[in-house]
């Protein structure tokens, strides 16, 4: 294994990918490897974080990520509460540090949230005594979808180093890209973005990896090919002419699959569009690995309540 | 549940490798003596899962039968880890594979040392989960006593008389290079 296992997560957050170190991004997959296991038992609850609540905070919508989260607390015994902004006071113009300190009224020991705004569970975290799981800010961060999608890989190829990983679509939208070229990065991989110059991230320099204006020689070699959706709700204006010509140029379709490794698997975190950036005959093809990522979901999600359980007390008391 | 060692401590032997040889097979023939060969050891991680391996080939070489052996792990269903209490570093989490499904059948639960009882609580816990077994019966190579649950093993291979400060050492070739029973005294 190319990286040591850490002994303990060192904040009592996971916010972000950037803020973990090889190491413990490598005890979460390992941690999520045995945890794996429950959801094959005749009982698939372990009482691990029992008398322990977690509150689910989604101010922006979710399904898959709201569910995994659910699916993981309850394996875990924990006790959950969902916030849902369109049913709770946020819609009544209360502020999130408001809403924040109320739910700490009620002592919860996790707070998971997604949110609109990049950095909001970062500052979430400054003012509670909970640990705060980052579930997607704006186009910031989604760590614990880099993680699922990182132990994904894993299953097929065991180690992520010299990993040759296309990351394709609406790129300067999507913390999805964002964490997964942190996390990529950290444990040696080689990232390509492929988008259309109006949807690279500004920062793409910086980020480490190498951009492509086209599809085709992205591919070529690539062991791994991630697809993401076009996020027509975080645009303000449309950066491309048509779905259709997106399709045309950006789409995965069985042939340009072929360009990439033989052995190339396609992921996509999801909701897929099909026929824009997706063809179904990939989506469902025997290379796809999109429902496997749904199901490590919840194994990683379950890996880093049970990791950060250990460490909260201690951690919480320094500030 | 063995306690950090903050004093220097003597060790003393009190099993050598043939005697423990000795001691797992005689352990061996008590559980044929009582259940026959057909039951499912399951070793407790970590040392109970080289013991149930060398218990299940004495069983072996006495009948000529494979013996169904699994593992288990109890980190999940331990009283000692969670948000609860402080603890910095959660235990690292291993398998648990059960060979067969365990309803209706007489499972052996195997490990190194039977102290307080509280890991024989959590593993039987989790035994639980995976389904209903006829029974469940506990071997374990050393007792050395200071039970803080109502538990008791029925197979037992040293029974040691020990005070709360002393240290019981069970080593194993498979984890630990070698084999041995010692006790560690402050000095």
């Amino acid at each position: 294994m190319a990286v040591e296992s850490a002994a303990a997560l060192s904040g009592k957050d996971v916010v972000g990918i950037s803020h973990l170190s090889p190491g413990e991004i490598q005890l979460i997959l390992d941690t999520a490897e045995e945890l794996l296991e429950v959801a094959k038992r005749p009982i698939k609850k372990v009482p691990a974080l029992r008398g322990s609540t977690v509150v689910n905070l989604f101010m922006e919508a979710s399904t898959r990520t709201r569910f995994s989260f659910e699916v993981a607390e309850k394996r875990l015994s924990a006790d959950t509460l969902n916030f849902a902004a369109s049913s709770s006071s946020v819609s009544k113009g209360e502020t999130l540090f408001d809403t924040a300190r109320n739910l700490m009224a009620m002592a919860p020991d996790f707070i998971v949230i997604r949110h609109p705004h990049s950095g909001a569970p970062h500052r979430l975290a400054k003012v509670v005594p909970a640990s705060i799981i980052n579930a997607g800010d704006g186009i910031n961060e989604h760590p614990t979808q880099a993680l699922l999608d990182a132990f994904t890989m894993r299953q097929t190829f065991a180690d992520l180093e010299g990993l040759k990983v296309v990351i394709a679509g609406d790129i300067r939208h999507s913390r999805v890209a964002r964490s997964n070229a942190f996390l990529l990065d950290k444990m040696g991989a080689e990232v390509r973005f492929v988008a259309p110059a109006s949807l690279q991230p500004v920062d793409v320099e910086e980020l480490g990896v190498i951009p492509f204006l086209r599809l085709e020689p992205a591919l070529e070699g690539a062991d791994v090919v991630m697809m993401l959706r076009i996020q027509l709700e975080r645009q303000k204006r449309v950066n491309f002419p048509s779905m259709r010509e997106y399709f045309d140029f950006f789409a995965l379709t069985p042939e340009r699959l072929d360009l990439a490794a033989g052995h190339a698997i396609v992921m996509h975190p999801g909701p897929m569009n099909r026929g824009v950036e997706i063809d179904s005959g990939v989506a469902d093809g025997p290379r796809s690995v999109i429902l496997d990522q749904v199901t490590n979901g919840v194994a990683i999600r379950m890996a880093i309540l049970y990791l950060l359980a250990g460490g909260r007390s201690e951690a919480a008391s320094d500030s | 549940m063995v306690k950090p060692q903050s004093e220097p401590v003597a060790l003393q032997a009190v099993l050598d490798e043939a005697g423990m040889a000795r001691t797992v097979a005689r352990m061996a023939a008590e559980i044929l003596d009582r259940d026959g060969d057909d039951v499912m050891l399951v070793g407790i991680h970590t040392r109970g899962v080289p013991l149930a391996a060398r218990l299940a080939s004495a069983l072996k070489e006495a009948t000529g039968h494979e013996v169904a052996v699994g593992r288990i792990d109890i980190t999940l269903y331990r009283d000692d880890v969670g948000p609860w209490r402080p603890a910095h570093q959660q235990p690292v989490l291993k398998k648990t594979v059960l060979p067969k499904p365990i309803d209706d059948r007489i499972i052996y639960l195997v490990d190194d040392v039977l102290f307080t009882g509280r890991t024989i609580r959590a593993a039987l816990d989790s035994l639980i989960d995976y389904g209903r077994p006829k029974a469940v019966r506990l071997v374990v190579l050393v007792d050395r006593g200071h039970r803080e649950l109502p538990i008791a093993a029925d197979v037992v291979g040293r029974s040691l008389e020990t005070t709360l400060q002393e240290d019981v050492q069970v080593r194993l070739k498979e984890t630990d290079g070698v084999d041995g029973i010692w006790i560690g005294r402050e000095v």
